[in-house]
């Protein structure tokens, strides 16, 4: 139940997210700036779609042959100092990371960013056992301050603006400058700095795990999960099994992929590799090395349909392209997995029961598998939801009509939607000839197979969409 | 003694899922049917690829020095002035006697509080670099392409050099500059294979630190360095 964030339905959460009227702008404009400088980065390093290919193919091996990378990363971890625990729930990796806290009587915990102690909700099980958690990721920390929960995997604080950042900062820290980022920043990086040197176990997430000779590498530009790593003498790391590479070699690839997709960068400013724990003379890093590879419902995708969604590097680039997303923001999907990747991978994690309209926040334009750079099929995956939901699981079909009205909500929101339709356009590129779309992607193929699908924009994606559910009510897409 | 905790139900278990036995033989790397990263910057000079370095030091807000063995004493000096050093700390690596640093370091020992990393110092070295103006120390492996240094840290290159003074300096010998990431994870892949222990740390580091984390803002300088300044030495 971790994955959700509040109690709230997601009806409740959708308007929520319409009516914060900053929100919205800075979910447009970070749309705006992720989506050029991909697609900058892309045609830079040329033959993007090889780069996209060959990321895919050596996920699909590591995912189908996980269990042998997964051994062969323990024994390396194992030979250079660390301890290597294996949680299949999220209660076993809290309690054995809870149990470390208690033998190192420890008081402070400084954590860098990372979506599967999200996910298994470490903060509460460490402060149950009174430890004090610090998140020092700087987006991270500024919702915590609020004790607000993240709206945007790569960029956390993305509904906050620079005022309220400062309210903030003064109420709960004393602060009293300006609110320019930059004096933030600095205010945030003295403050932190305290922290990374009075505590005592630093927590990491992972990006890639190499099986070859047990690194645990971060990808990050801010530079906290360095000082996670450099000076406290006890770390934790905590990694999705799924997380894996087989060899440096590999890793290359998807750093890559993952650092041109999610920020449109040829690298970030730190890729680190940290190999169990300090060698002998070495003064930075941590005397005591805990890996802890967690399971939490991943192994039930394995072998069905939805292999593929593990695959997933948290790039956020579909996150970023979503018409869906940039209305209602990350809040909206009652999820700490937002967009497009979110509505697939909640439901199978946490049950459909939980999540049941997700499936249905898409406009399943396809712009999201299209930029995917593992090239997982996700709008196909959301499909394939809708149809376990109704014919496996027996829920209501009338929960498609509950997503058209709420579809109508986000629709009624003019300014926003014109620009969501005006994105659209370029997405769809491609396939666009005469101002017809004669072979499309994914849905739009299904439904190019009967009746050829007007281009979005030059007639509006709301316009045609008005005119679609006059001649066929009752179908959002052919199944 | 270090442990490896419930291994084997969780593996049988994801070989179950995935349909089959658990692995135990060897599982060979399959030849993968593309592989574009060996095209990028393919067949350039050294001297080609530091134009490209160059280059890539405006996008990442990184100062860039090209320099010979003979004026790099003069050169380093030059922006230890700019940063307005006060103290700074170094990694202790043979190649300061090789680049002649060590008259400079002795010529500003008044005016510098000049730290060389030691073992012996223990976690004072932390503390010292927390408080230090200036990081120095050298790049591995250089990579033209994204402006990236390659640290190996070791027992006289802390992780804290590069990490927690106000600006951080990284000498270059040219002679460590490849086009990509490319060339230097298929260094380390064979210094694994060859069974070499690889280092405890190994940092890919590409200019200051920044976030985008307030309002999308690009700022420069939060947990790391907020200023960097790569010097290209020639050293063929
Ligand atoms: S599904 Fe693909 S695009 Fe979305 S976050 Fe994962 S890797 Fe990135």
């Amino acid at each position: 139940m971790t994955l959700k964030i509040s109690d709230l339905s997601y009806e409740e959460r959708v308007q929520e997210g319409i009516e914060n009227d900053f929100m919205r702008q800075a979910v447009a404009s970070a749309q705006g700036r992720f989506r050029s400088g991909r697609e900058t980065r892309a045609e830079e390093i040329g033959n993007w779609e090889d780069w996209r290919a060959l990321g895919e193919e050596i996920r699909r091996h590591t995912l189908n042959n996980l269990d042998y990378y997964l051994e062969q990363l323990s024994d390396e971890v194992s030979k250079r100092g660390g301890h290597v625990f294996f949680a299949e729930k999220a209660e076993d990796a809290n309690a054995y990371i809870q149990d470390i806290v208690k033998k190192k009587k420890a008081k402070k915990v400084v954590k860098s960013k990372s979506m599967v102690t999200e996910e298994i909700g470490l903060n509460q099980a460490l402060e149950e056992v009174g430890a004090d958690v610090v998140e020092s990721d700087l987006g991270e920390w500024i919702l915590q301050l609020d004790d607000d929960p993240p709206s945007h995997i790569v960029t956390p604080a993305l509904h906050k603006n620079k005022e309220q950042i400062r309210e903030t900062f003064a109420k709960k820290r004393g602060y009293t400058k300006s609110e320019k980022p930059e004096e933030l920043a600095l205010f945030a990086r003295e403050q932190l700095r305290e922290e990374f040197l009075s505590c005592d176990i630093g927590i990491t997430g992972c990006n890639f795990a190499v099986a070859e000779s047990g690194a645990i590498t971060f990808v990050t530009n801010e530079g906290n999960a360095r000082m996670v790593t450099t000076i406290p003498d006890t770390q934790i790391t905590v990694m999705g099994m799924e997380r894996i590479v087989p060899t440096w070699e590999e890793l290359d690839i998807l750093v890559s992929l993952l650092t041109r997709a999610a920020v449109g960068q040829k690298i970030t400013s730190y890729v680190t590799a940290i190999t169990g724990t300090r060698l002998a003379g070495e003064t930075d890093g941590p005397e005591e090395f805990h890996l802890v590879i967690v399971d939490n419902g991943r192994s039930k995708i394995l072998g069905t349909e939805f292999q593929s969604t593990l695959h997933c590097i948290r790039c956020a680039a579909c996150i970023n392209v979503c018409p869906v997303y940039r209305h209602i923001g990350g809040h909206a999907y009652n999820s700490i997995y937002p967009g497009p990747i979110g509505a697939v991978l909640s439901p199978l994690l946490d049950g459909y029961e939980s999540h049941q309209e997700l499936p249905y926040a898409s406009t399943l334009c396809g712009a999201c598998t299209e930029v995917c750079p593992v090239k997982i099929p996700l709008h196909e995956l959301l499909i394939l939801h809708r149809k376990k939901m109704v014919e496996e699981e027996k829920m209501s079909p009338k929960l498609e009509q509950l997503a058209m009205k709420g579809y109508a909500k986000w629709a009624s929101n003019a300014a926003a939607y014109k620009m969501g339709a005006a994105l659209a356009r370029p997405a769809l590129k491609p396939w666009i000839r005469q101002e017809t779309i004669k072979k499309g992607p994914g849905p739009l193929k299904e439904w190019t197979v009967n009746r050829d699908f007007p281009a979005p924009a030059k007639e509006t994606f709301r316009a045609w969409f008005k005119k679609r559910n006059k001649e066929a009510p009752h179908h959002d897409e052919d199944l | 003694m270090t442990k490896i905790y419930n291994r084997d139900a969780f593996l049988e278990n994801i070989a179950r899922h995935l349909g089959r036995k658990r692995q135990t033989k060897k599982v060979e790397r399959p030849n993968w049917h593309v592989s574009p990263q060996h095209s990028v910057l393919r067949g350039l000079s050294q001297d080609e690829l530091v134009d490209i370095l160059e280059k890539q030091c405006q996008e990442i807000h990184t100062a860039f020095k090209r320099t010979n063995i003979e004026n790099l004493p003069k050169t380093l000096h030059d922006v230890l002035s700019t940063y307005k050093t006060k103290s700074m700390v170094v990694a202790n690596d043979s190649r300061l006697k090789r680049f002649g640093l060590i008259p400079l370091f002795n010529s500003l020992k008044d005016e510098i509080n000049i730290h060389l990393w030691e073992e012996a110092n223990g976690k004072k070295n932390q503390l010292i670099a927390e408080q230090a103006d200036v990081g120095i120390s050298f790049s591995e492996i250089t990579l033209a392409e994204s402006g990236t240094v390659t640290l190996f840290i070791n027992k006289n290159h802390g992780r804290s050099i590069s990490l927690m003074p106000k600006s951080y300096i990284a000498l270059i010998p040219k002679s460590t500059l490849v086009p990509r990431l490319t060339q230097a994870t298929e260094r380390i892949h064979n210094q694994v294979k060859n069974g070499e222990q690889v280092p405890s740390c190994i940092s890919f580091v590409t200019g200051p630190s920044n976030s985008a984390d307030i309002e999308m803002n690009l700022i420069v300088g939060v947990h790391g360095p907020m200023h960097a300044t790569y010097i290209v030495i020639e050293d063929a």
